[in-house]
Parts: structure tokens; C-alpha cells; sequence
């Protein structure tokens, strides 16, 4: 065994075993971690498949942004797990006829009659200076330029419309707002006032004795 | 590295042990003194500020209080590590060790030197700013594991805090990359030879300031510690780690600055060149200073500017730190990207050659 299928097989064994805990676990919380770990394997297979620029955009924009926002949400939820899992026996079968449609389909796409080495033949197997990313670059700015450009407004678009949704226009005065600019120039002669007064200082009390006399 | 040392293991070895091998070799090689450093970086953090503070500083262990660090250390590992009640054992362990590897794992593609490298890999930049984007879970990990409101909302503001400044880091790290032409970090400082005028720290200025003071909010350092707020929630995330796990927090947050600047010494300022190249009489005068001392002249000045900036600034103001990152870094940058493609697209100054 070569140091690099090792590497391989270690990655795949735990990209496979934190998917499987992800799906089993209750905690959403340990399941979203679960994932974050599968996402992390399965980068790093990318990576020994000569592909590190995707290996490396999947850690930072899953891992690194998108599972973040969802752990944010995950940690905030009080979830009762016992209502969630009421009902198991009677949605079963539907649940279990949907995995074994989910099993077909995805064997007939990933299936041995498209996949193995006859099919696709050897992997290219590229020089230590070949740089993935360039490659990625190249191919998407000139032949895939206008799917790249249609994509980026399709996020734009969603981007918008989620802001939409949520705007919740409240009339002027209801609102407080605070002027940053106004605090941040604020000046220590508009905070603090010097003002000038006489020294007060209390009558001494008389001695006892004198009283007396 | 290590190429030979490799290439004679694997005469009587197996081959994947020969590697495994010079792997752990080269990982000792780096992150034993990064360690050191870090140990020593809090020592001259608690002098510096001492010094700017009119105190002494530590002076009472060694010579110059110089083996303080060594005592702290000691008595880190000494004191007992406390489990909260109802606090989730395994994630309560593993918050301190998710925010220290990420901070170690990153020195694997940084280049101490020409070709002392310990991964040469041609997505460096992307990698370093992957690496560190992991960093944020041993934050909110921490702040959920501790099953204590304090600790939680310092995760919450710290893992909001460090999603937004990333942003603006990599937009900054864009720029670089536009300039260098490559993601590779040899190549960036090599695309930065012949003096201080090529540097890139001229035609990328805003860039510079941009992608230091995010670093200072991705390090939680001073004026952008909001994430532990002693004078709000305690301690923030690490409010009941105790010992040794919280000293690694510490350790990640130190290895973290050393990180950005050896980056921002890299990126901007010519890494390991001098900065007299091509002057006359300054470059011959200069010529015994070896590549690693210029490096670490350059990043223990930005060292500094970290410990100076922690004894000047108050905190930010939540809102306020939201508003630099979201209103002011991140326009910034996205105008200085298109900047930038200008400057590229004139071939402006010695820099686009």
C-alpha cells in the first residue's frame, strides 16, 4: 500500500463514518459537527484526486462560512427531540420506499456500467508545477463565461429577494437610529464640560469647651 | 525540506514509513519554535505593555523575569481542568484542541526562506485562508460546550465577528494574488525583488491596513476582544476552561498573531528580501544579514504594532466593530480589487512586469 492510498483510506473511512453518525445522531448540534467533519475528509480526498483548489474552496466556503450560519441557528433552537421523533413507525414505509428509490437512481447514474476504469479510462496524472487552479480559472472566464455570469446573478437574485422577504419598513420616528459619524468625530470638549465654581468648605466645629464657658 | 533526508530513510525503509517519518520531522522543525516564540511573545507582551504602562513587567523569575514564561506554563499544567455540571465532556475537551490545530496546521506552507518551505504548494494563499477559516469552531464550540450563557454569547459575537472580517481578508489576499500573479508564497515574494519600492506594500496600502486590522479582529486581539469582554460576560467563550485547556486557547490565539504577521510580512512587506536591495553602498552594507533575519525583523516589528495597539485602544463598541467591518473594510476592498485590475491593466509602476 502506497502512502497516498492510505491517506486515501483514512479520509474516506471518516468521511463515511461521520456521514453515517450525521444522519443517525440526535443532538442537531453534534450532527451539523458531524458534517462539518465529513466535509473536511471529503476535501482532502479532493485534494489526493489532483483537485485542490475545489478541496480547498469546499473547506472554505462550507465549513468555513455556510455550516457556521447553520451551527449559529442549530445552537439557538430548543429543540424537544421526543416530539420529533413521534410518529417514526407510521411515516417507515414511506421513508423506506423513498431510500430505495433514492438507491436505484443514484445506481443507474454511479452504477459499474458508467464508472471503473474501462469507462472513464486512467486518471490523467499531472506534473507537481500544474496548477489546478489556473486551469479552473481559464476554463470558466472564456468557454463557461456566460453559465459563470447567469450563476452569479441567479445568487444575486436570491440575495435580493431573501432581503425582500424579511424588509419590514417602519415609519420614520418609530425607529431610533444613531449617527456613527457624529460619534466617532465626537471631540472631548463636546463630552465634558469644565465648569468654574467657588470652593465650598464646611464651618469648623466649635470645641465643646467653649461652649461652656 | 528535507528531500535527502528522505531519500536515504527510504534506502532501508519502507517507503510510506521514510515519509511518515520526515513528516514528523519537519513538523518538530516548525512548530517547536513557534512554540518558543509564543511562550516568549507573552513575556514581551506583558514587558512591552509594562514598559508603555510606566511599570516593571515580570522581573522576579530569572534574569529580567526571562523565565516567566516557563513558570506560567508549569503552573497551566499543574492546576486542575474543572468540568462544568451538564457541560458536554467530549466537545468541552476537543473546543481547545479545534482552535489550536488549525492555528498549527497553517505553517505548512508558510516559506521561513527561499525553498525552506515545508509544502510547496501552489494554492498557499487559498490554503492558509481555508486553514484559518476553521479556526472559528473551536471558538463556538467552546461557547456551546460549556453549557454557560457568558461563554455562549462570547461564541456568538466571536464566530459573528470572525465571518465578517474573513471577508474582508480575502478580498485583501485577492489583490495579493491579483499583483503575484500565483497563489504560491514563494512566488509572491519573489514577485517582490528589488527593493522596498517593488514591494507590494505601495501599490496595496489600503490592502495593508485592510488585511492587518482583520487580522487583529481574526486573532481577538485588542481594540476587537469583544468575544472575551471581561467587563461584560466574564471571559467570554474560555469563561470555564480552566488549566491547561485554557493555556491552549492562549497558545492558538499567540500562534494566530505570529501567523498574521509572518502573512502580512510575506504579502506586503517582501517576506525574506531586504529592503535595501539594488542601493548602492546600503545593500553591500547589509549583505550579511541572512533571509530568515530580515523575516523575523519584519514580524516582530508587526509583532509589536499587535502589543502597541493592546496598550492604546479601548474596546470596540459591538455595533461599532460591525460597522468597520461590513461598511468600511469590505467596500474598500471590492473598490481597491478593481483598482488593482486598472493598475494591471496599464502596467502601472515596477510592480506588473
Amino acid at each position: 500500500m502506497t502512502f497516498e492510498l492510505f491517506i486515501f483510506y483514512l479520509l474516506a473511512t471518516i468521511a463515511s463514518v461521520s456521514g453515517l453518525m450525521m444522519i443517525t445522531i440526535k443532538d442537531p448540534v453534534k450532527a451539523a459537527l458531524w458534517l462539518v467533519l465529513a466535509f473536511i475528509a471529503t476535501a482532502g480526498v479532493w485534494i489526493t484526486a489532483q483537485a485542490e483548489f475545489l478541496g480547498l474552496v469546499l473547506i472554505l466556503v462550507y465549513v468555513g462560512a455556510v455550516m457556521v450560519l447553520f451551527l449559529f441557528v442549530v445552537m439557538m433552537l430548543d429543540i424537544n427531540l421526543s416530539i420529533m421523533k413521534e410518529g417514526f413507525t407510521k411515516y417507515l414505509p414511506i421513508g423506506g420506499m423513498v431510500i430505495v428509490l433514492i438507491a436505484a437512481m443514484m445506481y443507474l447514474v454511479l452504477g459499474p456500467n458508467n464508472f471503473g476504469l474501462e469507462v472513464t479510462g486512467n486518471p490523467v496524472i499531472h506534473p507537481a508545477d500544474y496548477s489546478n487552479t489556473k486551469a479552473i480559472g481559464l476554463e470558466l472566464y472564456t468557454v463557461h463565461a456566460y453559465a459563470f455570469i447567469l450563476a452569479a446573478v441567479l445568487l444575486l437574485l436570491g440575495i435580493v429577494a431573501a432581503i425582500t422577504l424579511v424588509l419590514r419598513r417602519r415609519p420614520t420616528g418609530e425607529v431610533r437610529h444613531q449617527s456613527i459619524d457624529k460619534q466617532v468625530k465626537t471631540q472631548a470638549s463636546e463630552r465634558f464640560e469644565m465648569v468654574k465654581m467657588k470652593s465650598e468648605s464646611e464651618e469648623p466645629i466649635k470645641p465643646k469647651e467653649e461652649e461652656d464657658k | 525540506m528535507f528531500d535527502a533526508l528522505q531519500a536515504f530513510l527510504s534506502t532501508f525503509l519502507f517507503d510510506w514509513l521514510a515519509i511518515l517519518i520526515t513528516l514528523v520531522i519537519q513538523t518538530v522543525v516548525v512548530v517547536l519554535p513557534i512554540m518558543l516564540v509564543v511562550a516568549w511573545l507573552t513575556y514581551a507582551e506583558r514587558k512591552v505593555i509594562g514598559f508603555m504602562q510606566v511599570r516593571m513587567g515580570p522581573n522576579r523569575v530569572g534574569p529580567l523575569g526571562l523565565l516567566q514564561p516557563i513558570a506560567d506554563a508549569l503552573k497551566l499544567m499543574t492546576k486542575e481542568v474543572i468540568f462544568p455540571d451538564q457541560a458536554n465532556k467530549y466537545l468541552f475537551i476537543i473546543a481547545p484542541i479545534l482552535a489550536l490545530a488549525p492555528a498549527v496546521a497553517a505553517w505548512a506552507v508558510i516559506p521561513f526562506g527561499d525553498g525552506m518551505v515545508v509544502a510547496d504548494v501552489n494554492a498557499g494563499l487559498l490554503y492558509i485562508l481555508a486553514v484559518t477559516s476553521i479556526i472559528v469552531y473551536g471558538t463556538i464550540v467552546a461557547g456551546w460546550a460549556s453549557n454557560s450563557k457568558y461563554a455562549f454569547l462570547g461564541a456568538l459575537r466571536g464566530s459573528a465577528q470572525k465571518i465578517s472580517y474573513e471577508i474582508a481578508m480575502g478580498f485583501a489576499l485577492v489583490t495579493v494574488l491579483m499583483i503575484a500573479g500565483s497563489m504560491n508564497l514563494t512566488d509572491i515574494v519573489n514577485g517582490q525583488q528589488g527593493g522596498m519600492l517593488n514591494w507590494y506594500l505601495l501599490p496595496l496600502l489600503p490592502m495593508f491596513f485592510v488585511y492587518f486590522i482583520s487580522g487583529l479582529a481574526e486573532t481577538n486581539r485588542t481594540p476587537f476582544d469583544v468575544i472575551e469582554g471581561e467587563a461584560e460576560i466574564v471571559a467570554g467563550f474560555h469563561v470555564d476552561y480552566s488549566g491547561m485547556t485554557f493555556g491552549v486557547f492562549m497558545l492558538a490565539e499567540y500562534a494566530m498573531m505570529i501567523l498574521i504577521s509572518f502573512m502580512t510580512a510575506i504579502m506586503f512587506l517582501g517576506g525574506w528580501l531586504s529592503p535595501f536591495e539594488g542601493i548602492p553602498v546600503l545593500e553591500s552594507l547589509f549583505s550579511w544579514v541572512p533571509q530568515l533575519g530580515w523575516l523575523a525583523f519584519k514580524v516582530s516589528l508587526l509583532l509589536f504594532v499587535f502589543l502597541w495597539l493592546r496598550a492604546t485602544f479601548p474596546r470596540y463598541r459591538y455595533d461599532q466593530l460591525m460597522r468597520l467591518g461590513w461598511k468600511v473594510l469590505i467596500p474598500l476592498t471590492i473598490l481597491w480589487v478593481f483598482v488593482v485590475g486598472a493598475m494591471k491593466y496599464f502596467s502601472f509602476g515596477p510592480w506588473f512586469n
